[in-house]
């Protein structure tokens, strides 16, 4: 193990590294936007957009990221779309985890008793302010573990979009490996930086489920 | 000279190539998933064990396991272990192996899950009408346990296709790559050959996993106590 | 003129006849109890005077105005009738203050240093001043209640619906919800209560009215309606209640 040379290309990670966190937070954010929407939609029955909303959710599900990628940055321009290699990694993680944004959500909003939007609206609140002071914070509430299972859902994903020549953590690993030859060093960096990212959110998640789970506001 | 169009599919012998090629992720697909299975149900029932160490092993097993990218883990396979032992895999091989591991650990979490979600009543109730250990695993557990645990792992096979299209980055022809290929053959009779090719790839993929996770999804509502 | 008035209301679940043609009217200031036995659709009744059961047809008229027939205008509707649920439906994720400032200012739209004021005076009546920061879960079942009540009167309403709010709490408990509402009745809130307890039914009510199988089947004075019922009914209805007469031992059927 040579350790100067990993002290040398530790600057190269440390770039990468910030690149993977910010196209996985554009995702996430992405995806929760999208997810709410389409929890919202399904969860009021919204006519002909309930339609549009299930299909994109089987299309999101049962097709691989990568595939999407590669449709989205070597396929659409042929037919006059050109986005650039970011903004198609950011739609793609997007498409895809709006999907189990929305299937985390489902389940906090069918959390909410039915009561408790009745006592709402008694109050004489509009159906819209039974939906934002009521409805949507106790949903969240109960779907946060399921958010941040899928918030280091994306963040892992993200892992792929070197095919499209995006510079993360794998490009500058492959980049490294195939210029100077230093596998073990390398993929030990690799390791490491995926671990710092990942593991603080992970343990994180498990203490807020654990809380959640022993407390809870419910009555 | 006229683009082929969507007609880039079906020109020459393409078609089969890209089915071909498709063959190559299913079959990777299904042997990480037998194999993920034969393994993970031990795993998984060792996970439910009295022994505390036994426990940590198998939990510090899966959460290494999950927490890496499964890219990663191909990375280190392909690239790292011929390093470091000096034998060379396939990819084809190196799929497997990863895929595998990975599956053998999200199999046993299933199997876990399935097992401890049982109530413990259950097991006393089998007790009470005198019924010996071995017939409450044939009579209680086992139907019971099956029951949550099938259209959890059939939606294992999914995630586990969809995982497989990751092998093309370690140099595993397969569908993907395939049609890379056609589409440099095919660059100046169809210059919109990617559209096509990645659209039709993207078709294929939904069209195998979408009866699957619908089926999976039907059995969970069908067997919802 | 009457306060509210039900005109002809007939509601029904998947075919079912739930509520028969049911007419009457409440006074300005007058307490109706509502009495009769469990699914006579006494509950149903009370929560589509609040729009949160549709009706099949008939009229629902507050201060003459007919309030039943644009669905749109129920939230405004609501601000004027309040109710408290048997099960308190306190929004857990909002402190006792913070349920009870939630409707005056998004609904309402009143202005936070009044109601704020007044949150804290009708806290203090019912003795809760102290746990305006405590979360619903912090609350005994009984508090938790009153609170309730607080939450809809904050919203000065003009007629209050009670829905058994007493039948999911622990006995000791029962008696301080009902004084806060002895105390409501006796400072003139008019106030339509649906519950079992028949002696405060005895205490605050006005008028009884009694419905048996959907249907209004009696209407009296409280004090008629518990000394000289007129229908078989309600007699049966009110001997349930009646253990005087038992004594353990003793044949007791010659005396029913």
């Amino acid at each position: 193990m040579d350790i100067d040379f990993i002290l040398e290309i530790s600057s190269l990670y440390l770039e990468a590294g910030k690149f993977t966190l910010k196209l996985a937070f554009i995702g996430i954010i992405l995806s929760l936007l999208i997810g709410i929407f389409c929890s919202l939609v399904n969860y009021y029955k919204v006519k002909f957009l309930k339609k549009i909303v299930n299909w994109y959710i089987e299309l999101s599900r049962n097709t691989p990221l990568l595939i999407q990628l590669f449709f989205l940055y070597y396929g659409l321009p042929k037919v006059g779309i050109k986005l650039g290699a970011f903004t198609c990694a950011v739609i793609g993680l997007a498409f895809l985890g709006g999907s189990y944004m929305a299937e985390a959500f489902r389940g906090g909003l069918e959390a909410v008793s039915k009561a408790q939007i009745e006592a709402g609206l008694s109050l004489g609140l509009t159906k819209a302010q039974v939906t934002r002071y009521i409805i949507f914070p106790q949903a969240l509430a109960v779907s946060i573990p399921s958010i941040g299972a899928n918030a280091i859902f994306i963040i892992k994903e993200t892992s792929i979009v070197s095919a499209i020549s995006l510079k993360d953590l794998m490009f500058v690993t492959k980049d490294i490996i195939g210029i100077y030859y230093k596998t073990n060093e390398a993929l030990l960096m690799l390791v490491v930086a995926y671990l710092i990212i990942l593991l603080p959110l992970s343990l994180l998640l498990t203490y807020v489920e654990r809380r959640l789970r022993y407390a809870g506001f419910g009555n | 000279m006229q683009d082929l169009g969507i007609r880039v599919l079906i020109e020459g012998n393409n078609l089969y190539r890209l089915m071909g090629g498709l063959l190559v992720t299913v079959k990777i697909a299904l042997i990480s998933v037998i194999i993920s299975i034969i393994f993970g149900i031990p795993f998984g029932i060792v996970m439910t064990s009295k022994n505390k160490l036994l426990r940590l092993v198998c939990r510090a097993y899966l959460e290494a396991v999950r927490i890496i990218p499964v890219m990663v883990w191909l990375f280190i396979f392909y690239f790292g272990v011929p390093k470091l032992t000096g034998i060379h895999l396939a990819g084809d091989v190196v799929s497997v192996i990863v895929f595998s591991i990975w599956g053998t650990a999200e199999m046993g979490d299933l199997v876990r899950g399935a097992v401890t979600s049982l109530p413990k009543h259950q097991k006393e109730s089998g007790k009470a009408i005198g019924l010996t250990n071995v017939q409450i695993y044939r009579y209680i557990i086992i139907p019971q346990s099956v029951r949550r645990l099938l259209p959890a792992t059939i939606n294992l096979v999914t995630r586990m296709i969809k995982t497989t299209s990751l092998v093309v980055l370690i140099g595993v022809v397969e569908v993907l790559k395939v049609g890379q290929q056609v589409i440099e053959s095919f660059v100046l009779q169809s210059p919109s050959a990617s559209f096509w090719v990645y659209g039709f790839i993207f078709f294929l993929y939904f069209i195998i996993c979408y009866p699957i996770s619908i089926f999976s999804k039907k059995l969970e509502l069908r067997w919802k106590e | 003129m009457a306060l509210l008035e039900v005109i002809g209301l007939n509601k029904y679940f998947d075919g079912f006849h739930v509520l028969k043609d049911i007419s009457f009217s409440v006074e300005k200031g007058e307490v109706v109890v509502i009495l009769g036995p469990s699914g006579s659709g006494k509950s149903t009744l009370l929560r589509c005077i609040n729009g949160l059961e549709e009706i099949q047809s008939g009229q629902i008229k507050l201060n003459g105005e007919v309030i039943n027939e644009d669905s749109t205008k129920w939230h405004l509707i609501r601000q004027k009738i309040g109710m408290v649920f048997q099960s308190y439906d306190l929004f857990p994720h909002m402190t006792v203050y913070e349920n009870i400032l939630l409707g005056p200012l998004k609904a309402q739209k009143r202005d936070k240093k009044e109601v704020a004021r007044q949150a804290e005076e009708l806290l203090d009546r019912v003795g809760l001043l102290d746990r305006k920061n405590f979360y619903p879960r912090q609350l005994s079942g009984g508090q938790r209640q009153r609170v309730a009540i607080v939450r809809a009167l904050c919203m000065n309403p003009e007629i209050m619906l009670f829905d058994e709010v007493t039948a999911s709490l622990d006995p000791e408990m029962v008696r301080e919800v009902l004084d806060v509402m002895l105390e409501l009745a006796k400072e003139g809130m008019t106030m339509i209560i649906v519950t079992h307890e028949m002696e405060f039914a005895k205490a605050v009510a006005d008028r009884i009215i009694f419905i048996d199988g959907g249907e209004i089947t009696e209407v009296a004075e409280a004090q008629e309606f518990f000394t000289q019922p007129k229908t078989e009914r309600a007699k049966n209805f009110l001997n349930i209640f009646n253990f005087k007469e038992y004594k353990k031992g003793v044949d007791n059927n010659e005396k029913i």
